[in-house]
């Protein structure tokens, strides 16, 4: 029972085992802070470069908003080990909401429906940590998997045919979101809203891996089992990173549904779910700042090369094989290039100056 | 009443009954030693213990509750500590933050997230890397330790949850000669803190260290009784002369 369970996490998370060169021993160089500040520059700037070029601003804002579900996986899969194949239920879900309230209630307060927006991706999330992860005999991780990308496809065909919710049409023209008498349109304001958000949804994220949480985290990962028998109730700590992306998906699916002013029943299945993967996988799954730049390739790469219609139509079949090839010869992604294991997995005792 | 009461305690797998109603009291400061041939159901009666499977019939009492159907995390909560036979300490994490992470277990959920035990708990873990040997590697990955290193990791780990019985599987297994004399020192402090229940192969270590032995054989117990005892016990000089 004991062999099982760890060799199933080595086979589910190879990079926590994997030995990599760089960066073991005592002494490691901590990038991670640079690459930070390197990305927030950027963002910080990007609008002032892009100038009139209001279709990349939007393509911008659009790469921030999707940040959230990137970073919302990572929290699951990244942080706590759970394999969610469903992540933009939470989000579809979440926009669909704040679209729903804008039409029949003709409400778009941003005080009022982001907050609401993250209680639905929280609560819905939570519903599912407690169905699939909370049970009294541990859950593989192919059956989390199973758990939520059914629950993602579920939802995406009961949308598709229900009347009342726009079916396979969707949402169009959803309200703009208020702050008072101050209506949001793409553009730069909406860019800053969405770097502000993802900003503190990013900070709470790195607060929770850096605390004696992250390392309960960190060594659930690579022996859940052990952790069992040091006394942590280790699903209930995997249920609650769980409810917390949640959250974070909810928030990025409201901010979708307004920048778009569009929601539909696919911005909630399997496609975006898997998306979300590629996204985080891509980037370098732990790492936070990794979905982001894994969010930032594949979609500057796919407006980039959506005018070649040759490449359009493949592009699905493109980003797989993308993911395979990450999977199989780069599993820590983008940022794992550059970041040791070490500072990946993180220290949380005493800390040592790199040497 | 003693500390741990097992009783009638069976384990089949498939067609092998690896425990046979087993009955054993373990009282509370005693180092209580669980010696037998291979596969007779040492193991498995201390997984039983710990939780790592459950026990098919008989009960298990500790420290005056029933805790035959808790999970581990359940016992872990109510003191009882397992080392495990192959080492599981956590590879990648530090041996500074393995320690840690097995101090701050009793913390609630509010205060890991506001990392509030982060520096208070320093001291402990320093009192253990110190007493434990590992001092010097404490900013290295428990994964780089060798293999005795490893195993008295795992011992400080069990220990720093504060356990009323610590449950050790093996806890010299892989080591040399001089590793076994250190784990003995290690382990002599202990006296004081809770109890023990050690499963070993090395009968010279085992007769040091412990105040009490049961002898399983094919899942039942031979013979129980203190170590000179059990020395002496003609049963036990058969299964040991003829089939170890």
């Amino acid at each position: 029972m004991l062999s099982e369970a760890g060799s199933e996490m080595t086979v589910a998370s190879p990079s926590e085992k994997r030995r990599g060169a760089a960066g073991r021993g005592r002494s490691f160089r901590r990038v991670l802070p640079y690459i930070e500040a390197g990305a927030l520059v950027v963002a910080l700037v990007l609008p002032f470069v892009l100038g009139d070029r209001t279709d990349l601003v939007t393509l911008a804002t659009n790469v921030l908003i999707l940040s959230m579900l990137a970073i919302s996986f990572d929290l699951c899969w990244g942080l706590a080990g759970i394999m969610s194949f469903g992540q933009a239920l939470f989000f579809g879900v979440a926009g669909y909401a704040i679209a729903l309230v804008g039409r029949d209630l003709d409400f778009s307060d941003v005080w009022a429906t982001l907050p609401l927006a993250m209680l639905v991706g929280l609560l819905l999330s939570g519903l599912f940590a407690a169905f699939l992860l909370l049970g009294r005999k541990t859950p593989s991780i192919i059956f989390v998997a199973f758990g939520t990308l059914t629950g993602s496809y579920a939802a995406e065909r009961l949308v598709s045919g229900w009347q009342y919710v726009g079916a396979g049409n969707g949402l169009s023209s959803v309200k703009l979101l208020k702050l008072g008498a101050y209506e949001f349109v793409e553009g730069d304001t909406f860019y800053f809203l969405a770097l502000g958000l993802l900003l503190l949804v990013y900070v709470a994220a790195r607060y929770f891996k850096q605390s004696q949480l992250g390392l309960v985290l960190a060594g659930m990962r690579q022996n859940e089992e052990r952790l069992a028998f040091l006394g942590y109730r280790v699903q209930l700590f995997k249920a609650l990173l769980f409810s917390f992306a949640g959250l974070v998906a909810g928030l990025g699916g409201a901010l979708y549904s307004y920048h778009q002013g569009f929601i539909g029943p696919g911005n909630m299945g399997p496609g975006l779910s898997t998306t979300a993967v590629i996204y985080c996988l891509l980037g370098g799954s732990g790492t936070l700042i990794g979905p982001i730049f894994g969010t930032a390739t594949v979609e500057v790469l796919s407006y980039a090369l959506s005018d070649i219609d040759a490449i359009r139509h493949i592009w699905p079949v493109v980003l797989g094989l993308v993911l395979l090839l990450v999977v199989m010869f780069q599993p820590r992604g983008i940022v794992g290039l550059f970041v040791s294991d070490r500072e990946r997995i993180g220290s949380y005792g005493r800390r040592r100056s790199s040497g | 009443m003693a500390l741990l009461e097992i009783r009638g305690v069976s384990k089949s797998f498939r067609t092998l009954r690896a425990l046979d109603g087993v009955d054993i009291d373990v009282e509370a400061g005693r180092f209580h030693g669980l010696i037998g041939p291979n596969g007779s159901g040492k193991s498995t009666l201390l997984k039983a213990i710990a939780g790592a499977h459950f026990a098919d019939s008989g009960t298990i009492v500790f420290d005056g509750n029933d805790i035959t159907r808790a999970t581990p995390y359940e016992r872990a909560r109510a003191g009882l500590s397992l080392k495990f036979q192959i080492t599981a300490v956590l590879p990648e994490l530090s041996v500074y933050d393995n320690i840690l992470l097995a101090t701050q277990s009793g913390e609630s959920l509010p205060r890991l997230l506001r990392s509030s035990s982060r520096h208070a708990l320093g001291e402990e873990v320093s009192g253990l890397l110190e007493r434990f040997r590992l001092v010097d590697r404490a900013d290295d990955l428990a994964g780089e330790l060798s293999h005795g290193e490893q195993q008295w990791l795992e011992i400080a780990m069990a220990l720093a949850l504060k356990p009323k019985l610590l449950l050790l599987d093996e806890p010299t297994g892989g080591m040399s000669p001089e590793e076994r004399q250190v784990t003995g020192k290690l382990l002599e402090p202990l006296r004081a803190h809770c109890a023990l229940v050690i499963v070993e192969h090395d009968l010279h270590f085992i007769r040091d260290i412990c105040d009490y032995l049961t002898v399983l054989d094919q899942g039942k117990v031979l013979d129980q009784g203190d170590v000179e005892t059990i020395q002496r016990s003609p049963k036990v000089q058969q299964v040991f002369t003829t089939r170890v």
